[in-house]
């Protein structure tokens, strides 16, 4: 560097009266020596590096990094994650477990009693890019003697514009715990929000469209149309959409520390003789079904704090959903067996119309790194419930006159990302006549590919 | 350009009339980290406008899928992160749920820095029971500035691709940018030397680069698995361990807990080095330039 140096202020001093532009030139041409030998030094010295890195042994090793080369380990194999789950639970004895006031969904093991030690279903999930355009997705839920479908969408990804169109079966959109997997809830049970308007969570088989619009503020509008077989629709045999649900949804965040998400929600189905089993209020068994219409709104909002939005010491996680539900239509009842005489002896149809709503309300507070504490308030307010003009309650048992409710408070410990262990006690008030205390403990890890969470 | 019918150059105008916007607006650029995003604008100046993702004070592993950050990423031309896993449990969701097909896998939207710089700590054994270890070896890749020399020339290439117009611009930014970057990097060499060697004990392991930089040598991590918080049994190994082989300092990350660190010093008497890791980790750190004069420094204020 010195020699160019000295070369130029040699030169400069030779030729004194017209060096000036001459001499830039030279400067110039210099400096461009300059940086092309610089770069040959830097191209030298990584490879010198690089050398090194390979030659110093040692369990650590460098990829001599072939810009963008692919870096995906499993090559074109699907991410594939694997949620294994299980629980002991120390509830009372009862004959049947329900939720008073609300017509049951017939989902997932009501009425099972779920005592003692369990697995819950084990969670299969596969997820890829099929090509430049398409995404799909698998989730098989893992039980004894049957595999259950719980997603198998494909979804574009090419469209652009904010848009994607997802088709197959997925979890609506609608709400804020819809979309997540028994593995991500904060409880190890469900809220009565969601067990009493679809039993775990409402599933589509059909098609999504959402957009995204361009701005700042993160706001999100879909549409769902689909087959409707699900609670509170009902397996129909028709061309068109059994149900239609629209959704929108806000969000950002406050400063840097908080940020949150709020939406609205409209789900539209028709049931078509739904399955409905109760008692009378002698306790004679009842059966029968339900065809009309079913309209449910749901308002969610999720608040979500953490130091300098760095969630890994403590964070805290408020969410809250309402939703109400209108169903009017025709029940059609009778007995159950034909020696046994119910209320509904010799086949009843009759209008019947449900106005109902509920919510429910949590806080889960990350304490230190691993361990988190929750409390959730579970509500649900039948409302008017009108069978053949009169109270429903006066007919069947299980739409008696009652205020759902259930206290839960759990604590969970994750020993890493991929692991969790949680203990939870509730106080459980949702079938008339009972006050139990139930205690769970539950263990929830995954193992396979890292899995994204949604917020 | 020939083979485009009438009637498809008209749809293009008429595009083009509707969406003025897009048509005029800077390059826009969502960063996964802080250094990335500086590295962007010290490339595009006022021809880019870049959000950052995260900030120095959080874990760029860490994060969620805010609806914040979706918004962000549905309008971007350009989405810069490190890669190697680093952001696996955000970015997919973000990049699924933002509707932006520039920034999708295979786009040349999308710019993995990782890509481009030869990678450390790769492990031969992929299990789980070693905690988080990412498959494409250690992401830390800024701590090194040497490693902003090879991704700086490919993003400037990159945003030169996206950006025709600017490409000139872009790629006299960066000729001018490298020049000085090119001429720092044996000043802090210089001012480093004395750290040649140097025993020290690192929070988590995230220094790798920086340590194959100046030559320090860890010779304890005070977690006991990579992304397992370190406990009191771990702590108390590492106090025995360095009975025997001392260290200089303990080293950790702005955005990283001060307890272990601290513990460790209170017990063995070490300095604690904390290193603003990124742009905007400490006072000193705004720009790229900042970020390695306020590293150097304040690791030499660990050996004193």
């Amino acid at each position: 560097m010195l020699r160019p140096a000295l070369l130029a202020a040699a030169l400069a001093a030779a030729f004194p009266a017209y060096a000036d532009a001459d001499l830039d030139a030279l400067r110039a041409e210099l400096k461009e020596m300059k940086f092309a030998y610089e770069a040959r030094i830097q191209a030298l010295e990584s490879r010198l590096q690089q050398t090194e890195i390979k030659n110093s042994g040692a369990p650590v090793q460098a990829s001599a990094a072939a810009p963008e080369t692919a870096t995906r380990s499993g090559g074109f194999n699907p991410d594939i994650s694997l949620i294994l789950q299980g629980k002991y639970a120390h509830l009372e004895k009862r004959d049947e477990r329900g939720i008073s006031g609300f017509m049951p969904t017939g989902e997932h093991g009501q009425g099972e009693s779920g005592r003692g030690f369990s697995i819950d279903g084990s969670e299969l999930v596969m997820s890829a890019s099929i090509d430049p355009y398409f995404r799909g997705h698998l989730n098989a839920v893992l039980a004894d003697e049957e595999v259950e479908i719980e997603e198998a969408w494909v979804q574009t990804t090419g469209l652009g514009n904010g848009v994607s169109i997802k088709g197959g079966r997925f979890r609506s959109g609608l709400g804020y715990q819809n979309e997540q997997h028994p593995h991500v809830w904060d409880f190890a049970t469900n809220n009565l929000v969601y067990e009493v308007l679809f039993g775990e969570g409402y599933g589509q088989d059909g098609v999504q469209l959402k957009w995204l619009a361009p701005t700042d503020t993160f706001i999100e509008l879909g549409a769902e149309f689909g087959s409707g077989r699900a609670f509170p629709g009902s397996k129909r045999d028709s061309n068109g959409a059994g149900s239609v649900a629209l959704f929108g949804h806000v969000g950002g965040d406050v400063g840097v520390s908080n940020s949150w998400r709020a939406g609205l929600s409209w789900l539209r189905a028709k049931p078509h003789e739904r399955n409905f089993e109760s008692h009378d209020i002698n306790e004679v068994e009842t059966k029968g079904d339900f065809s009309g219409r079913s309209r449910t709104w749901l308002a969610d909002v999720v608040w979500k704090w953490a130091p300098n939005g760095n969630a890994t010491q403590q964070n805290l996680k408020l969410a809250a959903e309402y939703f109400r539900r209108k169903e009017s239509g025709t029940l059609n009842c009778d007995d159950a067996g034909p020696a046994n005489p119910s209320l509904c002896t010799g086949g009843l149809v009759a209008p019947f119309d449900a106005d109902q709503s509920g919510f429910y309300a949590q806080a889960v507070y990350q304490f230190m790194p691993r361990w988190r504490a929750g409390y959730r308030y579970d509500q649900l307010f039948r409302g008017d419930v009108l069978f053949n003009g009169a109270d429903a309650g006066n007919t069947f048992e299980a739409l008696a006159d009652h205020g759902p409710k259930r206290h839960s408070l759990m604590f969970d410990f994750s020993p890493s990302e991929f692991s969790r262990l949680r203990l939870q006690y509730s106080r459980d008030e949702a079938q008339a006549g009972t006050d139990e205390n139930q205690f769970y403990l539950q263990y929830i890890h995954s193992l396979g590919s890292h899995g994204a969470h949604k917020y | 350009m020939t083979r485009h019918s009438s009637p498809w150059r008209g749809g293009l105008l008429a595009a083009a009339l509707l969406l003025p916007v897009s048509a005029q607006a800077a390059l826009k650029v969502f960063a996964c980290e802080p250094e990335w995003a500086a590295l962007v604008r010290e490339i595009g100046g006022d021809k880019v406008s870049v959000y950052s993702a995260t900030t120095a004070m959080q874990d760029p592993h860490r994060i969620e899928a805010r609806p914040s950050l979706i918004a962000r990423a549905r309008t971007a031309n350009l989405l810069i992160c490190t890669g190697a896993e680093l952001e696996i449990g955000w970015l997919p969701v973000v990049l699924a749920e933002s509707g932006n097909r520039a920034i999708q896998a295979g786009q040349p939207g999308q710019f993995f820095a990782a890509g481009f710089v030869p990678m450390l700590e790769k492990p031969t054994v992929l299990d789980r029971s070693a905690g988080d270890v990412h498959a494409d070896g250690n992401p830390h890749i800024q701590t090194d500035p040497r490693n902003f020399t090879r991704v700086g020339a490919a993003l400037a290439a990159r945003m030169a691709t996206l950006d025709p117009s600017e490409a000139a611009h872009y790629q006299a930014r960066w000729a001018d940018f490298s020049a000085r970057w090119n001429a720092a990097i044996p000043r802090w060499e210089k001012q480093a030397a004395p750290l040649r060697g140097v025993p020290i004990v690192v929070q988590h392991k995230a220094f790798p680069y920086l340590q194959n930089w100046l030559g320090l040598k860890a010779v304890a991590v005070l977690e006991p698995k990579p992304g397992v918080e370190p406990s009191l049994a771990s702590l108390a190994a590492v106090k025995t361990r360095l009975a025997t082989a001392p260290a200089k300092f303990v080293l950790r990350a702005a955005y990283q807990p001060a307890q272990p660190s601290e513990w460790i010093a209170g017990q063995t008497g070490l300095k604690v080095v904390v290193v603003p890791f990124t742009v905007g980790g400490d006072k000193e750190s705004g720009d790229l330039f900042g970020l390695f004069d306020s590293t150097i420094s304040k690791l030499l204020a660990g050996l004193n």
